[in-house]
């Protein structure tokens, strides 16, 4: 992947113009001429499509909880799952992700529970408690301020001579006005770090369109500011977005001597809906304007695409649909029954408990005992 | 309260000023733990616009004393990753007033990382500044907003006054499992020497020290403002016949409640001595702690001796603002008369 992709034969030649997308699928799904899908196995992409089917009804069904007030705001990913998903079905199981609040398919792909995923929507931190065995970070609210932290681990698994270590840092592309996104890529240009920055451009920051956000034609000509490679992938195309992603995170680890390690991916992309449950689109967006997206959309065109190659049927997308579905309700029963405890608000502020901490904790405690449980909820209702 | 332990088996020590020992520290866990790693702008072979890192780079190498483009929120972003990925990051901002781009990093990440993922990651680094005014510095770099970093939970925050505590302080900031804010009285760095243990050891982030016994009136402060505390304490036992007790904070957050209220218990009175503005300051903290804790033994309101309510002033006029033993002593006379 030394320049876009001259020098990777995966890739379809109609993409190898400076800043056109690399694709692989076309608009239906079918291979493009001189393409080649990449090499994962009949169950790999079968699974990769489980998984894109199964963030689309995550997706759908969070909305539906939200708009009943039986979750929080929560960020839809319908449109985006795919880059989600391909993205980290190019990371190995010792890699890091750094997410944001919208890579909920992101984190379920390398590792995340369902329930996991729904717990801070319920308002329960212990959804942010991930299993030692899942290099995930919870997800970063602030705009941008990961970029430089996922530099910084970079370098320090560099440092301790980890090779096979890489980190994969997500953001949109309104965080690539924050200040950090330039300090954390310049820091990675700089220390030549195992890092891969990608850019979810889905047009939209809010109400804000990328036109707004920066003059520049790309977001991925920004990386030759930093002295890195910039790609630019159709983020609606499933099996490109996890070739480069792949490629990317194999130079992080292993870069031949005239190549830098870290890559800024402009996955490019479109958000079907709002950017959160609290806004309304129609307010900021003409409403057909989702449409031309749609004809690209990242579930059809894989399905096609895996009709096409004769491994999925409509025996085993029913199949499929049937599991998804009783694997989410399954997670949605396990959260709604779970239940906060006010001990959460005082653990893991230090590692040791301060006297302070521990006499605000024994006269919450005290009230509590005193009011009942019911009393703390009758000034906010 | 406890002081500087020295190990038996080592008692020598060297005549140092504060960041002589500030340098020491780093020298001393740089040596003994190569997870430890220097990060700011110019540490390298400049050795800090301050010294503080001294012959570090010649020591330790690149790769651990690092010179990172000047940026403040990427140096503390990218210690928390390197503290993620198990490392040890010391990062020097240059002064206190240019910390605020990393503010962000600070306090949305750093301070909560352990809460946040329920105590699965927690960012283990030092962000250390030198801070306060009296040095004739440019404007923006006089600052001492330590009550920006002490209202924010899960971060520590570290004052030293003296060589000797400074270096068993940072030592002890940089094996402490939480982020510290190492706060370094810059117009102490070189005020002058005194014997420092050569060897390594900790002083507690917990344990206020006294450094002058008294009955009449506690003075809290800390940092910088120890030293015009204890001149004008040791004027007024002079002229007034007043005993005054000086009780150095030295560890910001959390605060030794203990030591602090047991002073007041003791003399019924109290002064804080600050040089941030007074507003919202520590001084409303130490004196509401006191409050709550031994009202009953109060003899007289407790008074905050602070910078003023303004811009820190340029330098012309910065002995105005700072307080000097004058002021301290005016505040503790009026405070015991009462």
């Amino acid at each position: 992947m030394s320049t876009q992709n001259e020098a990777d034969p995966h890739v379809s030649s109609e993409s190898t113009q400076r800043d056109e997308p690399i694709r692989i699928l076309d608009d239906d799904g079918n291979l493009l001429p001189n393409a080649e899908a990449p090499s994962l196995s009949d169950e790999q992409l079968v699974s990769m499509y489980e998984d894109l089917v199964l963030a689309r009804q995550f997706d759908q069904r969070a909305i539906s909880l939200q708009r009943q007030g039986r979750i929080a705001t929560y960020a839809p990913m319908t449109g985006q799952e795919g880059s989600q998903v391909a993205t980290s079905y190019a990371l190995e199981e010792q890699d890091w992700l750094f997410p944001t609040y919208r890579e909920h398919a992101a984190k379920y792909v390398h590792g995340m529970s369902l329930p996991s995923l729904l717990k801070p929507l319920c308002g329960l931190r212990d959804g942010y408690a991930i299993p030692d065995d899942v290099n995930v970070l919870p997800e970063y609210i602030p705009i941008a301020t990961q970029v430089p932290q996922a530099m910084g681990m970079a370098w320090g698994h560099h440092l301790q001579d980890r090779a096979d270590t890489a980190v994969l840092c997500h953001f949109g592309d309104g965080a690539t006005s924050e200040g950090d996104f330039h300090e954390g890529l310049n820091f990675a240009g700089v220390f030549d770090v195992p890092a891969v920055f990608v850019c979810n451009n889905n047009q939209w920051a809010i109400s804000v369109p990328r036109d707004q956000q920066t003059a520049s034609d790309t977001i991925a000509q920004k990386a030759a500011a930093y002295g890195i490679e910039g790609v630019r992938v159709d983020g609606l195309d499933p099996l490109a977005v996890y070739e480069v992603t792949r490629c990317a995170l194999s130079k992080a680890k292993n870069p031949t001597d005239d190549e830098r390690r870290p890559t800024l991916i402009e996955s490019v992309q479109y958000r079907y809906g709002a950017h959160t449950t609290a806004d309304d689109p129609s307010v900021y967006r003409e409403e057909d304007e989702a449409e031309a997206w749609r004809q690209k959309d990242p579930v059809d065109r894989l399905r096609n695409f895996l009709y096409g190659e004769g491994v999925l049927d409509e025996t085993l997308e029913d199949e499929i649909d049937d599991r998804v579905d009783s694997q989410i309700s399954e997670a949605i029963s396990t959260v709604e029954a779970a239940e906060a405890d006010p001990a959460h608000i005082f653990e893991h502020v230090y590692e040791e408990l301060p006297d302070r901490l521990r006499e605000q904790r024994d006269e919450l405690n005290a009230l509590r005992e005193k009011y009942g449980e019911e009393a703390f909820s009758e000034v906010l209702e | 309260m406890s002081s500087a332990a020295t190990p038996d088996s080592d008692r020598r020590t060297d005549s140092l000023t504060l960041v002589e020992a500030v340098q020491d520290a780093l020298y001393t866990e740089m040596t003994a733990d190569e997870n430890v790693v220097v990060l700011g702008e110019d540490v390298g072979e400049n050795g800090g616009v301050f010294r503080a890192t001294e012959a570090l780079y010649e020591e330790f190498g690149g790769d651990r004393v690092v010179d990172t483009p000047l940026a403040e929120s990427g140096i503390v972003g990218t210690a928390i990753g390197l503290a993620l990925s198990g490392m040890r990051p010391v990062a020097e901002i240059q002064f206190m007033g240019f910390a605020y781009p990393a503010f962000d990093q600070i306090v949305s990440h750093a301070s909560r990382l352990r809460s946040r993922s329920h105590g699965k990651y927690s960012a283990p680094i030092v962000i250390r500044a030198p801070y306060g005014g009296g040095i004739r510095a440019p404007e923006h770099h006089s600052e001492s907003k330590e009550a920006f970093f002490v209202h924010e939970p899960g971060l520590k925050v570290v004052c030293p006054s003296t060589p000797a505590d400074a270096k068993g302080l940072l030592i002890a900031s940089v094996r402490d499992p939480d982020p510290v804010v190492f706060l370094e009285p810059k117009l102490l760095y070189r005020a002058f020497r005194e014997d420092v243990p050569t060897g390594s050891y900790e002083v507690p982030l917990a344990d206020a020290a006294i450094r002058r016994e008294g009955e009449d009136i506690s003075v809290y402060t800390w940092g910088a403002m120890t030293r015009p505390t204890l001149i004008a304490a040791e004027n007024v036992a002079e002229e007034y016949g007043v005993e005054a007790e000086v009780v150095d904070l030295r560890t910001l957050s959390p605060l030794d409640v203990e030591t602090i209220v047991d002073s007041f218990r003791k003399t019924g009175r109290a002064a804080v001595v600050h040089e941030a503005p007074k507003t919202a300051g520590l001084g409303a903290e130490i004196a509401t702690t006191i409050q709550e804790r031994a009202v009953c033994y109060q003899k007289a309101p407790i008074k905050r001796i602070a910078g003023f309510d303004t811009p820190m002033p340029l330098h012309a006029l910065e002995d105005y603002y700072l307080p000097q033993a004058v002021r301290i002593q005016d505040g503790i006379l009026e405070t015991v008369d009462f």
